[in-house]
């Protein structure tokens, strides 16, 4: 197989950071190749140096493409290339149909007058090649997120794609669709076109990739190819740097009573009337333990843990959420807080910070009365705090004046978590608490919840990666369409378990 | 050699920390300098007109009713709305005034609560729709703006309703007595070439001037003992020798002319009244969480909707106080009073580094944007420049302060 593209001793420097350190990468034609590295690692850096983000001369090094030394200015001049670039956010326009979001900025046009024929036609075929079987005029809105990366690739398909970088493809996906995902890749490979994939799930990378390069801190640290066999351990110890035998860290599992017993719990959508979107939920958590919520998603589990909270989410909510079996008032979010719930969302960026504030302003922002004196603030109490829970949680940052924004996802969760934390609660819900950062920061993210389970907090956990799920919980619930389906302790579960609880219901 | 090359690495890295800090900070220092850098040039153009006792008297005068405004308006726009109805809503609590003091006979003091409350309920009217119906605020106050027009048109019949009583125009045109009568001042304010010399005026700078320095140095004892990496030692007495300095050299002047106007001493508590809420209570951190992300806010238990009706309710409070202020002023109330107000306070918002999308934005810069504006409008009258070249400038100004902004973000990465 020949060499698609070679990128030769990529040196990246940003004012005091070096983001890339002699780094190399070379893609056979035709192959799929994964990147793996910890956030922060240089991944998107070396994705950016490709694409003609950082355009030629404002990095050290060579880029070969085809042949022949490619310099790209920019984005278009390596589009017009064949490599097409689809981010982890998507870049659609949820207002715009398919069909126009596909030839956006590539319109199929006669002076300026859109073709809507030779569009629509386009788009089918160019649906079909992706297995997506949605007309052409849908509102991108309206699909779901796994549909809607479907719609990415398609669109890089409409552009002769002959590089295809997907920069963590399935990380908002679920089980099954991101099954369906790694499978058209492996369909698209069949037919010539190489690919890079940005992935932070091993069994992924496991499952597509012919070779994976790992980076780390900048620098290539090692390059394996699967026809000798990819083991996860290997990939997983050249990406932190140390052996990760251990990947959920030992706790000694030891329940007390029950804390909250949440009983007939009914939603209702909030546009959709008559639609019910949880159906009669019941369940309990006790002291100490950690309890899970595995689903499919859109199988309602945000839902619940948000409507929980304060009625965050839809209509018409009843039932009856109890604290040491006495009834409590969560009839809004500070309720919620007073009565001693906390909600981690899975949004970190939309839902749980603001980013243009520092971390010890983001630390206090749900318990204000924590560092005040009659509504007046106390900022030396303030950054006391701040800096306790920067301590407690090891949150990598050079100060707690420092903006949020400028944080990694996992420095990011660990200040989420902070501000949940000073609430004092003791219920936690946890909603994807991984999502999106790497595996040293999944450790210190398990280890913290462990922590907080043997504080005696009663923890809620929703997770969309099973493994973390057996890994961690004592107790899981399986939930689908609405409604808990199953309920396996640790012992008894197993991926297959819960697989089978959500197909047969 | 290899001593020598350590030196210099050792001064190069220094002199970054002290570049990233100006940096970062761009935005502040710009604003001081350029308020500076603007009076130093008119006091130049127009041969020290500008700095007269007369004069800055005037200026603190002509712009008190922008300024009132504008911290109401920075809170709104921190809020991450906008509120287009403050110019005719003013206008229109003049107007109620006049009406009610000259036409009714109203006595003052009722009429001036009347008018306050009044002011308050147009404020809760708009916020209401604004947060409890989600109805965008430049929407539901452009209507607010095209209501409180004709409400003042219809009020005052198209005619100027005046004067005011003695009593009623004290709120503007009035001073703060002296603690000592004029005649014992006499001979200190020959020694300044002035009639009398203004004891209380000047006190007061004195006091205001130690207590800046007393706050500011506080921070920087409590900001070392956390580790955190404040402003520069030199920056620091760099930017209070400034401040103090301009500040003592204005209540000096005021002090050789009639000493404290009523409204600079209004003006000046509710600056500092404000100044306080914005950044030390929770309620004005809540207001720049809710600006800086509202569904975050939101989720961590903030009552977003009472916060967004609160911020209209205080913009029209400070509304009505403006209105009556501004009536006191022309000693009248005409029925095209306060139009196009509302841009003047917004651009002073803006200029003052408040970002359009919400969650920041001081309200010290709201009020040296306004003072920035207030010097150049002055100024350019003094040299006799045409309202036509004046809305220019002043639009080019607004357009310049803004884009320095977004420079400045983009250099910060």
């Amino acid at each position: 197989m020949t060499t698609l593209l070679e990128m030769r001793n990529i040196t990246k420097e940003f004012p005091g950071v070096k983001a890339l350190d002699h780094v190399n990468l070379s893609v056979r034609q035709g192959e799929i190749h994964a990147i793996c590295g910890e956030n922060g690692a240089g991944k998107s850096t070396l994705m950016k140096v490709l694409s003609g983000v950082y355009p030629a001369g404002s990095y050290d090094g060579e880029i070969h493409y085809e042949g022949a030394l490619a310099e790209f200015r920019n984005l278009r001049d390596s589009e017009d290339r064949g490599i097409v670039i689809i981010h982890q956010e998507l870049a659609l326009v949820p207002q715009l149909s398919i069909a126009e979001n596909i030839f956006l900025g590539n319109e199929r046009q006669k002076g300026g007058v859109m073709q809507w024929q030779e569009t629509f036609r386009r788009t089918e075929e160019l649906l079909r090649k992706v297995g997506l079987k949605d007309t052409p005029g849908t509102i991108v809105d309206k699909i779901g997120v796994g549909k809607q990366q479907l719609v990415e690739i398609a669109k890089a398909l409409s552009k002769d794609v002959k590089l295809l970088i997907l920069d963590e493809p399935t990380a908002a996906l679920q089980e099954n669709d991101s099954r369906k995902l790694l499978d058209l890749m492996l369909e698209l490979k069949s037919h010539g076109v190489t690919c890079i994939i940005i992935s932070h799930k091993l069994n992924e990378v496991r499952y597509v990739a012919d070779t994976v390069t790992v980076i780390r801190d900048g620098m290539t640290v090692s390059r394996l190819d699967a026809k000798q066999g990819l083991r996860e351990d290997d990939i997983v110890r050249d990406m932190v740097g140390r052996d990760m035998s251990h990947r959920y860290p030992e706790r000694e599992r030891r329940a007390g009573q029950v804390v909250m017993d949440v009983s007939k719990w009914n939603v209702w959508h909030p546009e959709h009337a008559g639609r019910r979107v949880i159906k009669d939920i019941s369940f309990s958590v006790r002291a100490g333990e950690v309890v899970g919520i595995a689903g499919l998603m859109g199988s309602g589990r945000t839902e619940l843990a948000m409507s929980i909270f304060g009625r965050s989410w839809g209509r018409d909510i009843s039932g009856e959420v109890k604290l040491h079996g006495t009834p409590v008032d969560v009839s809004s979010v500070d309720r919620a807080i007073a009565a001693g719930l906390a909600y981690v969302t899975e949004d970190r960026k939309g839902l749980g910070l603001i980013l243009d504030e520092s971390i010890r302003v983001n630390t206090t922002l749900a318990n204000l009365a924590g560092v005040s004196t009659r509504g007046v603030l106390n900022e030396a109490e303030e950054t006391e705090v701040a800096e306790r829970y920067r301590k407690v949680l090891a949150t990598r940052t050079p100060s707690v004046m420092q903006k949020v924004g400028n944080l990694s996802g996992g420095n990011q969760q660990k200040v989420v978590l902070a501000k949940w934390l000073f609430t004092e609660p003791e219920v936690l819900i946890l909603d994807e608490p991984t999502r999106g950062i790497d595996v040293g920061a999944k450790y210190e993210i398990y280890s913290i919840i462990n922590d907080l389970s043997a504080q005696g907090k009663a923890v809620v956990m929703i997770s969309s990666e099973m493994p973390e799920l057996l890994g961690m919980c004592d107790r899981i619930y399986v939930m689908n369409e609405g409604a808990f389906v199953g309920e396996l302790a640790a012992a008894e579960a197993s991926q297959e378990r819960i697989m089978s609880l959500i197909v047969t219901e | 050699m290899a001593m020598q090359s350590s030196e210099s690495g050792a001064a190069g890295a220094g002199g970054g920390a002290l570049k990233s800090y100006l940096v970062a900070h761009m935005r502040e220092y710009g604003l001081l300098f350029a308020l500076i850098a603007i009076m130093v040039f008119f006091q130049i153009v127009t041969g020290g007109t500008l700095m007269r006792p007369v004069n800055i008297t005037n200026l603190f005068l002509q712009n008190s009713y922008i300024i009132i405004m504008a911290l109401g308006m920075l809170i709104v726009i921190v809020s991450g709305n906008i509120d287009l109805s403050v110019g005719s809503v003013m206008g229109f609590i003049g107007a109620f005034a006049a009406v009610m003091i000259v036409e009714w006979n109203v006595p003052v003091p009722l009429a001036v609560l009347v008018s306050l409350v009044m002011g308050t309920l147009i404020g809760a009217a708009q916020g209401y729709w604004v947060a409890y119906w989600k109805i965008p605020s430049f929407i539901v106050t452009l209507a607010g703006m095209l209501v409180f027009r004709g409400a003042s048109l219809w009020l005052l019949e198209g005619q100027s309703v005046g004067p005011f009583p003695g009593s009623f125009q004290l709120l503007s045109t009035g001073f703060v007595p002296d603690v000592l009568p004029k005649e014992a001042t006499a001979e200190l304010g020959a020694v300044f070439g002035a009639r009398s010399f203004n004891i209380l005026a000047m006190g007061v700078g004195i006091v205001a001037a130690v207590v800046i320095v007393s706050l500011g140095l506080r921070e920087r004892a409590r900001n070392s003992a956390y580790g955190i990496e404040g402003e520069p030692a030199n920056f620091f007495w760099a930017r209070n020798v400034i401040v103090l300095g301009a500040l003592l050299f204005l209540t000096f002047k005021l002090a050789t002319f009639r000493g404290l106007p009523n409204v600079l001493v209004t003006m000046g508590v509710l600056i500092v009244i404000y100044a306080f809420i914005t950044q030390n209570t929770v309620i004005g951190r809540r207001v720049y969480a809710l600006g800086g992300n509202a569904k975050a806010a939101k989720l961590s238990g903030i009552k977003t909707e009472r916060l967004t009706f609160l911020a209209f309710v205080n913009m029209g409070f400070l509304a009505a106080l403006a209105g009556l202020i501004f009536a006191a002023r022309l000693n009248t109330a005409t029925p095209k009073a306060g139009f196009g107000l509302e841009l003047d306070v917004i651009a002073a918002v803006f200029i003052g580094g408040a970002s359009m999308s919400g969650g920041s934005g001081k309200i010290v810069g709201a009020v040296v944007g306004a003072f920035i504006m207030g010097v150049m409008n002055n100024g350019m009258s003094i040299m006799g420049i045409g309202i036509d070249y004046q809305q220019m400038i002043k639009g080019l100004v607004l357009l310049a302060a803004v884009i320095f902004d977004v420079y400045n973000k983009q250099k910060q990465g």
